[in-house]
């Protein structure tokens, strides 16, 4: 499922298209229709059956993190026992030399490095494409645009095969390079870009002198804030969420994102090959790694979608 | 391929007459060929470049005695007649058969239903809904491996306590199931702000009107809200395609837990990865992955060719 990511940004596009109508579309939250009527108790409920099926795998989660090994097979499962949290916690950071700790870090430092390369390569070239008049600029359009269908996981081998031929592999320069190719990203960012930037303020600022250059950094990359926090974003949690690659890439478990990393836990633990601990440490190491995406993800939300918002009203 | 997209979203900078000496229109070549550069460097290197090493890779062979030869199409109609490649493809056609209908049905109803404004915590459910997409498939693929488990898993230990047999969650009749519902489980919420979003841009004027007019919810959301987010359904649809065919991280986790169920060549992509990384034929993977990269073309254009017909019809 590599692609998923990237798929969130038509939020760009469908707030971009209907322009016409942004303003009103600025809603506190969920009350945008005065005369919509009354609300349902039995839609409610019924969509709050729906959500127990979304969160009791996390919950679940929450609870088997707090039990040990033992517990995990002697008592059920949606139901505390002992607490021994703290224990696990202390398994998970300790085991092999605290090489999660290492794991956490290479995940954030891959994601980061990753959706800021992206996003601003993205940037450049949206903003190229949307504003910017040059020859040949539609028909390199249409080759990024038929690029966004190529399955990533087609070019993961071959892509293997040449970094192993320049010494890349085992590094990591073999996870952040491929992932800073987003074609969607330079497809958000040219529609974002053009909407978000209105023509006569690039006339005005030509008419008054302004190199192109200068205009792109002092004008354009302003008003296209948002649009580069969105696609950061997505390629931040693409990085984030990537297997398969690092899969490939990577041998040294010093470089292993968390990814790779509590997979090959999982397989140890699964083998049975005597260190017990290891179910328990799967599940809390799998707990403590999505925490801080959760989170990201709660409080970015309402960062990127009134980002979009406003970006939206502008022309 | 996509020329819905192209259609819809030419620049706007065309509609801009070159009215000025050449001298402007030069000054925004050279920035704009300097401002894409970086991309395109990436671009070729990154994507363009492998994808055609695999192509040149998938024409040759690997001689037992050593060496490569030219086999020119040889690896791909062996692939052709290879029943491991055959049925992972056939697989996947019936995930996407069964499992892309529902997450995206599901995520829709989600969608118009939040988008009705009748829901109570509102917010909530939402957020709710979401969250699952915020577990990288790899955590999703382990909890949900518990979950189903024998030992452990909440579900045989329910049935065990009623005395009921444990269900075969990840034995060969179920497997699949299995998978389709840790995928759906991921991407509705992730679907359905896609599906929300667009929902969100149609004017309210236009069924403010239907409303008047004595149209209920039912009737808005089918005859107006459907229609008008149908741009977004498409490109969920196609992402869902894109996504299926190159399922890989489920399968592949799965596979500690029941390695008899889930074979080398359950999916394709997993069977590219195990022919390249276990079997080291390269080149034979490398046609495989050609293959595959050619099929979710051909499925993701015959989407947007059938929606675009739909589109026509009156």
């Amino acid at each position: 499922m590599t692609s998923q990511p990237i798929a969130g940004q038509p939020r760009a596009g469908t707030v971009r298209g209907s322009s016409g109508d942004a303003d009103d579309r600025q809603p506190q939250k969920g009350r945008r229709r005065p005369l919509g009527g009354q609300r349902s108790n039995v839609l409610t409920i019924a969509l709050l059956a729906c959500v127990a099926y979304f969160l009791l795998p996390l919950v679940w989660l929450v609870i088997a993190s707090t039990k040990s090994n033992a517990e995990l097979f002697s008592t059920f499962g949606l139901w505390f026992a002992h607490f021994n949290l703290v224990g696990n916690l202390r398994d998970v950071f300790t085991f092999q030399g605290g090489i999660y700790i290492s794991w956490m870090r290479n995940t954030i430092f891959y994601a980061v490095a990753s959706g800021v390369g992206a996003a601003a390569l993205a940037t450049a070239a949206g903003y190229a494409f949307a504003k910017l008049h040059f020859p040949g600029g539609n028909a390199l359009f249409a080759i990024v645009l038929g690029a966004i269908m190529v399955p990533l996981t087609a070019l993961a081998i071959p892509t293997y095969l040449l970094f192993s031929k320049v010494g890349l592999t085992d590094t990591p320069w073999a996870i952040i390079l491929p992932s800073l190719v987003s074609p969607f990203g330079v497809y958000l960012m040219r529609v974002y870009a053009a909407g978000a930037i209105p023509d006569s303020l690039l006339e005005a600022a030509r008419v008054d002198g302004a190199s192109e250059g200068r205009i792109f950094f002092s004008i354009a990359l302003r008003l296209l804030a948002p649009g580069f926090v969105t696609v950061l974003l997505f390629a931040l949690v693409a990085t984030w969420n990537n297997y398969f690659l690092p899969l490939i890439m990577l041998n040294s478990p010093g470089y292993f994102p968390l990814t790779v990393g509590l997979a090959q836990w999982q397989s140890t633990s699964q083998a049975g090959s005597g260190s017990q601990a290891l179910f328990s440490m799967v599940i809390t190491g799998s707990l403590v790694s999505i925490i801080p995406l959760v989170v990201a993800f709660l409080f970015l939300q309402r960062y990127w979608q009134s980002g979009l918002a406003s970006g939206g009203v502008k022309q | 391929m996509s020329e819905i997209a192209v259609a819809r979203y030419r620049p706007r900078a065309v509609e801009m007459p070159t009215r000025k000496g050449g001298g402007l229109k030069r000054r925004q070549a050279i920035a704009s060929y300097i401002l894409v550069a970086p991309f395109f460097l990436v671009f070729l290197t990154m994507l363009v470049l492998p994808l055609f090493y695999s192509g040149y890779l998938s024409l040759f062979r690997e001689q037992l005695a050593g060496g490569t030869i030219f086999t020119g199409i040889g690896n791909y109609v062996r692939a052709l007649h290879d029943q491991v490649f055959l049925s992972g493809v056939l697989r996947m056609a019936q995930f996407l058969v069964i499992q892309v209908p529902i997450m995206l049905g599901l995520a829709l109803v989600f969608a118009l239903a939040i988008d009705s404004g009748r829901l109570r915590m509102q917010r909530i459910i939402r957020l709710s809904i979401f969250v699952p997409y915020a577990v990288p498939g790899v955590i999703a693929a382990l909890m949900w491996g518990y979950l189903y488990g024998r030992d452990f898993g909440p579900f045989a230990q329910g049935a065990r306590a009623i005395g009921l047999p444990t269900p075969p969650f990840l034995g060969n009749e179920w497997m699949l199931g299995s998978i389709m519902n840790i995928v759906t489980w991921s991407f509705v919420g992730y679907n359905m702000i896609i599906l929300y979003s667009a929902l969100r841009s149609i004017p309210t004027e236009l069924y403010e009107a239907a409303r008047v007019d004595g149209a209920g919810e039912f009737r808005v959301a089918w005859s107006i809200k459907i229609p008008a987010i149908r741009p977004a359904l498409l490109l969920t649809a196609i992402f869902s395609v894109i996504g299926t065919f190159q399922l890989f991280n489920e399968p592949n986790l799965l596979r500690i837990l029941a390695p008899n169920v889930i074979g080398v060549g359950y999916t394709p992509n997993l069977y590219a990865y195990n022919l390249a990384f276990i079997n080291q034929d390269i080149n034979y993977a490398a046609a495989i992955a050609f293959l595959l990269g050619f099929v979710i073309m051909i499925v993701s254009y015959v989407v947007q060719l059938g929606a675009l017909r739909r589109e026509r019809r009156p």
